[in-house]
């Protein structure tokens, strides 16, 4: 299995938003918006990919521990979350296509 | 460690840009401590959950978090519209959050159940028009 770092993903049509820990790993993927089923069901390291992009994203991003939020079709993400994502220690990317699209670019890379 | 750490936090029921600051701050405070990733994830994600109930379903309240030498207690106290049925409350899917609640990505139902899967043990008492207290024990 390759190593894939949050940062490497700027590569691959996923831009930073935020990026306090470029060197976390990557070592899943988990899709969803409703935010007790991320916390449930998301595992530590998953990069995750949802079109949520409010304040309770860090604070769930953080606490079940995922390597990076992927915010998909290109939804806005404030400067404000931004500054914040940066404090908690949080990375997020912004992606413009589909979560469907992201989930196939990272099944190919891990 | 053999003395009980106690820490306490008011959960304001008005700011929701700031719920879950409690779980957060918990979730620094035990890593301190060192205790187990695992051990972190699993109490910090229960009380997140509770933290969020508190907040959405009761108006705010009060988390005590204890740490002894085997377990991690979180005792959550609000003073909210109570539990009519717990039972159907821990049902997964089961939510009476309003619209604009769930527009922020809360209202799955999935809170009471996570708490009850992430923990080891977990009570709820409940009286309805009184208020609504939950202790959850996760084993170190
Ligand atoms: N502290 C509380 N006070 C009053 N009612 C509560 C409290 N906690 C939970 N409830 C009730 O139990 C229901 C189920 O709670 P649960 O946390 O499982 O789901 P939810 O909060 O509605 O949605 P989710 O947690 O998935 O965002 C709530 O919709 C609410 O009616
Ligand atoms: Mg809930």
């Amino acid at each position: 299995m390759n190593k894939v770092t949050v940062e490497a993903l700027k590569e691959y049509g996923f831009s930073a938003v935020a990026l306090p820990e470029p060197e976390r790993e990557i070592t899943g993927v988990y899709i969803g918006d409703l935010l007790s089923w991320v916390m449930g069901r998301a595992k530590s390291g998953d990069a995750w990919i949802t079109i949520m992009s409010n304040i309770n994203v860090l604070a769930v991003a953080s606490l079940a521990d995922t390597a990076c939020v992927i915010a998909a079709e290109g939804v806005e993400i404030t400067e404000d979350i931004a500054k914040s994502a940066v404090e908690k220690g949080i990375n997020i990317l912004s992606f413009s296509g589909s979560a469907y699209d992201a989930a196939v670019l990272l099944y190919e890379l891990l | 460690m053999s003395e009980a750490l106690k820490f306490r936090f008011d959960v304001d029921g008005n700011d929701f840009t700031s719920a879950g600051k409690a779980s957060v701050q918990v979730k620094k405070n035990l890593r301190q401590l060192g205790l187990s990733p695992e051990t972190i994830r699993r109490v910090s994600i229960a009380m997140y959950e509770g933290e969020i109930n508190m907040v959405i379903h009761a108006g705010g309240g009060v988390a005590e978090v204890t740490v002894t030498e085997d377990c991690v207690e979180i005792f959550l106290s609000d003073k909210g519209p109570g539990i009519k049925d717990i039972d159907q409350a821990m049902q997964e899917g089961f939510s009476t959050a309003s619209d604009n609640i769930r527009s922020l990505g809360f209202g799955a139902g999935m809170g009471l159940p996570n708490m009850k899967r992430y923990t080891d043990y977990m009570d709820i008492k409940s009286t309805v028009g009184v208020g609504t207290d939950i202790t959850m024990r996760v084993n170190i």
